[in-house]
């Protein structure tokens, strides 16, 4: 096969700078600190693999680990089904798909601490209109200063409130690419609407499912903002999710070997996780 | 000016492999275009690149893995990671 376009490298260029400087060249420096130990002043001191030997087995970061697969595992077993059914269920034609476009975008635009913000005041046992609807309506001890059940009630509903319009908007733009055709076909031979779904919709969304899937498990795998507003990691220890856990450790104790050798674990999770995922999913389709 | 980076020489000999290795694989791609894309003993479709990254990757789970199981030093890990390079290199 000749050489063809090869000139279009010179395109990317300007993108592996801006890559370098906001990804490539800070990750090296994380990678540095990682087999050091600091105490400011520049200065360093050669640490080995001992950051990553007391890592792995320490269980503080087990503990942050589960937590963070936990939470990662009931967002997303909540909010891909609960997309894909008010993806299906919203109107194809007319007036009111803008309507719903915009109705669903809304908890997007609203920046992460304003939502820890909001739900925080929301759920408040005495003023918050949740907390005080729970405690003095329906009789319900909810306080989630208090109880870690009431805490993890809270953050997985303010996840599912901020993020399932995400799977929503990226499940309908794969169902509005359904030609009609399709429909016609499955009518004529008297299909249901679960052969519908599961013949049709389901695979003609597969690709935008696997990107909602991925981008979902990332964000929520990385989550810090919200949850450090709305419960900063208590009560105790538990909504201490690992990004939470590695900014105590980065920041509030000025650990930054430990701390970064956590970062290129929690790294190293995410990556792999992504990866499977993404591989094991387009592998029919190559 | 590179002193904020706290380069050591251990971990400025990984990058260099890294890159090099990257170097390595743009030469060979720019020679023979089309990234040797091949379907693998694990029932995956993939390139040079892509066997680099599972290379790499497994890499580190290796050593990690070793690390939190039998502790420092770690050649036998690296042994382990070079071996299992070559057979991704071989046969993924």
């Amino acid at each position: 096969m000749k050489p063809s376009y090869q000139k279009a490298w010179f395109f990317v260029l300007p993108v592996l700078v801006l890559v370098a400087f906001n990804a490539l060249i800070p990750m090296m420096t994380v990678v540095n600190y990682s087999v050091q130990e600091t105490f400011g002043n520049n200065l360093f001191f050669w640490q080995g693999v001992d950051w990553f030997e007391k890592l792995l087995n320490s269980d503080r970061f087990h503990a942050a680990l589960g937590r963070q697969f936990l939470f990662t595992g009931i967002i997303l077993a909540i909010e891909i089904p609960l997309g894909v059914a008010i993806a299906l269920a919203m109107p194809r034609k007319g007036v009111w798909v803008s309507v719903c476009l915009v109705l669903m975008a809304l908890p997007m635009l609203i920046p992460w601490n304003v939502v820890g913000a909001m739900w925080n005041i929301f759920t408040l046992p005495d003023i918050g209109l949740l907390g005080y609807f729970l405690n003095h309506v329906l009789g319900v001890d909810y306080n989630m200063t208090q109880s870690p059940l009431a805490a993890w009630m809270t953050i997985v509903a303010m996840d599912v409130w901020h993020w399932t319009s995400l799977v929503v908007l990226l499940s309908y733009a794969g169902l509005v690419s359904i030609p009609d055709a399709y429909y016609q076909a499955a009518k004529i031979d008297g299909a249901s609407n679960w052969a519908v779904f599961r013949y049709i919709q389901l695979p003609k969304m597969k690709r935008v499912l696997t990107i909602a899937i991925l981008l979902r498990f990332m964000d929520s795998f990385n989550i810090y903002t919200e949850i450090f507003v709305l419960t900063g990691g208590g009560p105790g220890n538990s909504t201490t999710l690992l990004s939470i856990d590695l900014v105590k450790i980065a920041l509030g104790q000025f650990d930054l070997g430990p701390a970064a050798a956590m970062s290129l674990i929690y790294f190293a999770i995410t990556l792999l996780v992504s990866w499977l995922f993404y591989t094991l999913m387009m592998r029919n389709e190559t | 000016m590179l002193s904020w980076m706290a380069w050591t020489w251990p971990t400025a000999l990984i990058f260099i492999c890294i890159f090099s290795a990257m170097g390595v694989l743009t030469v060979l791609e720019i020679r023979h275009p089309g990234g040797d894309e091949r379907k693998g003993v694990l029932g995956l479709v993939t390139t040079r690149g892509d066997r680099l990254f599972i290379s790499l990757l497994g890499s580190v789970y290796i050593h990690l893995a070793w690390l939190g199981i039998m502790g420092a030093p770690l050649w036998i890990p690296l042994g382990i990671s070079i071996l299992w390079g070559a057979f991704a290199f071989w046969k993924v």
